[in-house]
């Protein structure tokens, strides 16, 4: 077993379980945001909730979601240890830094994007989420999430911080989707090109359609 | 050329260093940073002044001791060693920044100078091929496929000058390390001790203290010999694969 630790506790193994963990959380952003989008069909949230049940109930998906909580907590706790390593292996700072001529800002600040993105979750759990499976769990029943959406988004400053949220999710998957590849160990000139592509028009497409949902709530585009 | 520089200047390892500005007047544009420091010292040498201590050796881009970074880059704007930049890619009047490299591995000596022996102690830990000596092998007795031995020897090189610690904004030396391990994991004469290799020497670079990749790919676009990151990404996938399989003993046989 201290094989297993070694390799876990290792810089490189790090960075392996915030790849695996990324890609995880990438393929609950397909789904999430597929079912949410269901929203725009404007049938009254017909289709929205019959999903949104599924999703609530189906014990197959309930356990997985305990997964998913891992696969946050594992990406969100590793990630700022390693921010916190990686500041102290510098203690001493430049006076004078050109790092734009090297690098992209966003590839240097997915901690801060991150963060961001943490603050969001918060507050976005704590809008449905949470409300929601305490409710099932005390009173056996799930809240009625479309009309909370209204009730929610009918504030423009709440509107706000959601599209900032996926303003900063868009910057997160622009270095983070190809970003997890490389930490895989996966770069290979003939899939290179795909990777990045790929990688770009999920950072837009992703946050885009997410944005959309409140705002089109907001100026009620839908109803 | 009239220069004005703002160096880093400090005793010994445990002093409080603090920049000090000195002016060049008389710098040609044909000089090496480094002669220009060369002068410089000696005006400071006349005047009884200590000299601005720094690395250097062969001054021909192949050693890798000189290091400084010079207004914000390592080995300055130009993507070379600090031997050989020259002053014509300053403008005259300009005022130059010189600091050490930055990372809690590579602590400041003195001045300029700083301890690269972490990246000895890595090389120690396993870059290098277990071998028996004897006569000069025949050239043509291992094959090796003409791409493999290319990128072989682009890896190789590296002259393990520290660029790319200094560029990185974590202090990680994965580019560093991954060219060393990746210009005997591509060998067959590397391939008796690649899984242990790697092992031994992303263990050893943890030790030192260096930071984690973080993919912005700053080592690549600042290292004076372009080792590129998918060297990185080799030493990843050489290092899981050696993790998840290496060969383990058991006492009266039995391995796996
Ligand atoms: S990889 Fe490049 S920057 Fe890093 S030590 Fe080798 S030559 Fe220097
Ligand atoms: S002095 Fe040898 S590389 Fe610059």
């Amino acid at each position: 077993m201290k094989w297993l630790i070694d390799l876990f506790t290792s810089t490189l193994g790090k960075k392996l379980m915030m790849a695996l963990t990324g890609l995880f959380l990438i393929s609950f952003l397909v789904i999430h945001c597929t079912i949410n989008a269901m929203i725009f069909f404007n049938d009254g949230g017909e289709t929205f909730s019959y999903w949104g049940h599924f999703m609530g109930t189906n014990p197959i998906i309930r356990t997985l979601e305990i997964g998913l909580v891992a696969g946050f907590l594992i990406h969100i706790i590793q990630g700022l240890l390693l921010w916190r390593a990686n500041l102290a292996a510098r203690p001493v700072k430049y006076s004078v830094s050109k790092a734009p001529a090297n690098s992209t800002w966003y590839s240097r600040s997915m901690g801060l994007l991150g963060t961001l993105l943490l603050l969001f979750l918060i507050l976005h759990t704590s809008h449905f989420w949470i409300p929601n499976r305490t409710n099932q769990f005390t009173q056996g029943e799930e809240l009625p999430l479309y009309k909370m959406m209204f009730e929610v988004f009918s504030n423009p400053w709440i509107v706000f911080l959601y599209v900032i949220g996926c303003v900063s999710l868009f910057w997160h998957l622009l270095h983070g989707f190809a970003s997890t590849f490389q930490s895989l160990g996966l770069n290979h000139l003939k899939y290179n090109g795909i990777i990045s592509f790929v990688g770009t028009a999920f950072s837009i497409i992703v946050p885009l359609i997410f944005a959309l949902m409140p705002i089109a709530v907001y100026f009620r585009w839908i109803d | 050329m009239k220069i004005t520089l703002k160096v880093w200047r400090q005793q010994n390892a445990n002093s409080k260093g603090q920049f000090k500005t000195y002016v060049a007047d008389h710098v040609s544009s044909d000089m090496s940073f480094l002669e220009m420091l060369d002068v410089l010292n000696t005006s400071l040498i006349k005047k009884g002044e200590e000299p601005i201590h720094f690395d250097h050796d062969c001054r021909e881009g192949i050693c890798g001791m000189c290091s400084l970074y010079i207004n914000g880059h390592p080995h300055g704007p130009q993507q070379t060693t600090t031997c050989q930049l020259h002053m014509r890619t300053f403008k005259d009047g300009e005022t130059i920044t010189v600091e050490p490299w930055r990372a809690k591995a590579f602590p400041v000596i003195k001045d300029l100078v700083v301890d690269r022996t972490a990246f000895d102690r890595i090389q120690q830990a396993g870059g290098y091929v277990t071998v028996n000596t004897g006569g000069v092998p025949d050239a043509n007795e291992i094959p090796i496929p003409k791409k493999i031995a290319d990128e072989a020897f682009d890896a190789a090189a590296c002259i393990g000058c520290g660029a790319c610690v200094a560029a990185c904004k974590n202090a990680s030396a994965m580019l560093f390390v991954s060219a060393k391990v990746s210009q005997l994991a591509l060998l067959p004469q590397g391939h008796a001790e690649r899984k242990e290799r790697v092992e031994k020497m992303v263990a050893q670079m943890d030790a030192e203290g260096f930071g984690a990749c973080t993919n912005t790919r700053a080592c690549e676009a600042e290292c004076p010999k372009a080792i590129s990151v998918t060297n990185i990404a080799r030493m990843n996938r050489e290092y899981f694969s050696a993790m998840f399989s290496s060969y383990e003993v058991k006492v009266g046989g039995g391995g796996e």
